[in-house]
């Protein structure tokens, strides 16, 4: 991997083109005005901002631009019972009376659309090129796959932006990450972004905006980008995307709510301009060779302790001075040892899920990987899809069925163990391999051991029961 | 609401020389479940500050546990607030009694999250983080001098001081007590006759 620091400005960069055009005004000195086109709401992050607008006595500004669902805290069996626990359950039905109340859609629970808020954002195409779109949530940067600038918002924001349909934001840096050539068998676009922050550390596009290019990216479905553009909170940064191309199109093409006929026609001509300059400068590149990358794990208590998974934990030698004493305790918490290799390591839990891996495509892929063959016996095994649409799907293309027969679990859409906030906690203690995006220290449960690895990966660790090179069962 | 405006602090204050704490950490995902912004203070760091859900008793080894550290400061290692958006780590630390988190690298997002609550980030050079965590670890009743104004941070005994940056908007609503909201609701017109502009 080269580094080069460039300063000197030139041409436009994509994200300059699509920030000047929501610039309402910029106060001197200060942030920008910055005009939000679309905000997706959730369960966890609203209720306070809802509140702020009745002590204010104010109204949301442009409902019809306001998407919400309930994702976060959802039960992910049995969702048409009433919630058990209580404070979820309230949170839940203060979504749906805030909804009600200030006339915005609601996706909830039963409702057809219902999933994951960044998995029904682009299923729906909600998500399009050139816009700007907020959450309060910090993985809104999904969205950024679509060529759109997306990012997550702390509450007070969220209440800014019902009130106004504008932030105060000031531009970040940019930096783009290349990545050219083919990848190798058995490495897919969870083991990119896995790769990308073992190399830059969780805070190393901190400050940045990410744009990722190269002849691997453009190769990836949509999916696959998403999955990338996902994890760049991972990094450190505010958001990732993608310049918008044909697989854009084709994927957004028919979506509900995407532009219909001659609109469509339109705004793809519109979609073209999307690009950045040939000539542009960023604050930062980097270049990755996309044959460097192999199936990928991590280890430790933040994404950036990540190894191929044929590799072995970093060794105390080679770990600087000033990060031992966090290497040591993180290591800790994960009962593993340095200098060891994960392969043949025993895992209790595997979950097959959360908004970096549970659209369809990664449905498709563990299946074809289970088909015919069964979960080890002591495995758990959690598949909980991004969406109802994705469940939906599922069901009719038979996959239900091969994990059924697989002994893997395919539960209704929520976020489920990728946070805990539900009955879905991995225990205290135990190991799971699991397609998230966070191993924090009790992200899945009070005390649970979280190993991120890309859906192949975890797919091979349900057969084997252990942790495993995917490439030797292909 | 937990506003205030803030000008010049002067405080004892806790050290927590762990780094890359993690919004997971300061509040966990289950005790996000309040729909007011009060109240988060008894769960800040849980899972540090107790055993498990059910034991009630304080972990002796966790720095906020230690009767000898208190203050409104709370100095962190590097990486601070990194991971989710929630901004319940923010209220979180207002509601346990911090008003500034001083540091040498913080995350963008509870950086943001901290100053719409009143909540000073005070962004330190990794030297200076060092000085202050060794002073206060062997003297807990050492003192720092924040002042917003001057954008200084002061360690009282020895007057050993740092500047600190913050930009100039963020800086006169914090000592003003206004916050992004009001200012935004005075562009309605200007906003409105921007979505008029873009169609
Ligand atoms: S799936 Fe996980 S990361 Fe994604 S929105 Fe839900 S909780 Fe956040």
């Amino acid at each position: 991997m080269n580094e080069y620091i460039i300063s000197k400005q030139v041409g436009k960069t994509l994200f300059e083109k699509i920030w000047n055009k929501h610039v309402v005004k910029t106060i001197n000195g200060g942030p920008s005005v910055l005009y939000i086109d679309k905000h997706f709401i959730h369960e966890v992050t609203s209720p306070q901002a809802f509140n702020g607008l009745k002590k204010r006595g104010l109204g949301v500004l442009r409902p019809q631009q306001v998407i919400a669902t309930a994702d976060h805290n959802v039960p992910t069996i049995n969702q048409h019972l009433p919630i058990k626990e209580e404070l979820s359950r309230k949170q839940v039905e203060q979504l749906i009376s805030n909804c009600a109340n200030f006339g915005i859609e609601l996706y909830g629970l039963g409702h057809p659309y219902q999933g994951i808020v960044h998995v029904i954002g682009p299923e729906l195409g909600i998500t399009q090129p050139g816009t700007t779109i907020v959450c309060g949530d910090s993985h809104t940067s999904t969205h950024g796959a679509f060529g759109a600038i997306a990012f997550g918002i702390g509450t007070s924001e969220v209440e800014m932006v019902l009130a106004t349909q504008c932030l105060l934001q000031t531009r970040p840096k940019l930096m783009r990450i290349n990545i050219e050539g083919n990848l190798n068998k058995g490495v897919v676009s969870k083991d990119i972004v896995l790769y990308i922050i073992s190399k830059i550390s969780a805070s190393g596009a901190t400050g940045y905006f990410v744009e990722y290019a190269g002849s691997a990216i453009r190769a990836l479905s949509m999916e696959a980008r998403m999955t990338i553009c996902n994890m760049s909170i991972e990094m450190g940064a505010r958001g990732g995307f993608i310049a918008p191309d044909e697989t854009t199109f084709n994927y957004l093409k028919g979506r509900k709510f995407a532009p219909q006929s001659h609109e469509w026609d339109k705004q793809v001509a519109a979609w073209k301009e999307l690009y950045t300059d040939q000539d542009a400068v960023f604050d930062k590149e980097l270049f990755i060779d996309a044959s460097e990358i192999e199936p990928m794990i991590t280890y430790g208590t933040n994404p950036g302790m990540g190894i191929p998974v044929s590799g072995h934990i970093p060794s105390l030698n080679e770990v600087v001075d000033e990060d031992k004493s966090s290497f040591e305790k993180s290591l800790y918490y994960m009962g593993l040892q340095p200098g060891i290799s994960l392969i043949g390591k025993k895992v209790d839990y595997v979950f097959i899920g959360s908004c970096t891996n549970s659209r369809i495509e990664d449905l498709r892929m563990v299946a074809a990987f289970v088909k015919g063959r069964k979960k080890s016996g002591d495995v758990e095994v959690w598949v909980v899809p991004g969406s109802k649409q994705v469940e939906q799907q599922a069901i009719e293309e038979g996959i239900d069925k091969i994990f059924s027969d697989a002994g893997f679990q395919l539960r209704q859409p929520g976020c489920s163990a990728c946070l805990g906030m539900n009955e879905d906690k991995i225990p205290a203690g135990k190991y799971c391999i699991s397609t998230s995006n966070r191993n924090f220290e009790g992200r899945q449960g009070p005390q649970a051991r979280t190993l991120l690895a890309s859906p192949l990966t975890a797919a091979v660790a349900a057969i084997t029961g252990q942790v495993a090179d995917v490439r030797d069962y292909l | 609401m937990m506003k205030k405006n803030i000008n010049t602090i002067i405080s004892t204050a806790v050290p927590l020389t762990v780094e890359n704490v993690d919004t997971d950490q300061i509040i966990p995902a289950r005790f996000l479940k309040g729909t007011t912004r009060e109240g988060f203070g008894k769960n800040l760091f849980r899972d540090w500050r107790y055993k498990d859900d059910d034991d009630q008793k304080p972990r002796a080894d966790f720095v906020l546990n230690n009767p000898a550290f208190s203050g409104r400061i709370l100095v962190a290692a590097k990486n601070f607030g990194c991971g989710s958006s929630r901004e319940h780590a923010a209220w979180a630390l207002k509601d346990y009694g911090f008003d500034v988190v001083v540091s040498s690298f913080f995350a963008d997002i509870f950086s943001n999250n901290a100053l719409n609550n009143f909540l000073l980030p005070v962004l330190v050079s990794d030297s200076f983080l060092k000085l202050i965590f060794e002073l206060i670890q062997n003297n807990p009743s050492e003192k720092l001098e924040v002042n917003l104004e001057k954008q200084i941070i002061r360690i009282s005994s020895t007057g050993g001081e740092e500047s600190f940056e913050i930009n100039t908007y963020k800086k006169a609503c914090l000592i003003n007590g206004y916050d992004d909201i009001d200012y935004l609701l005075s562009l309605r017109n200007e906003i409105e006759e921007f979505e008029k502009a873009r169609v």
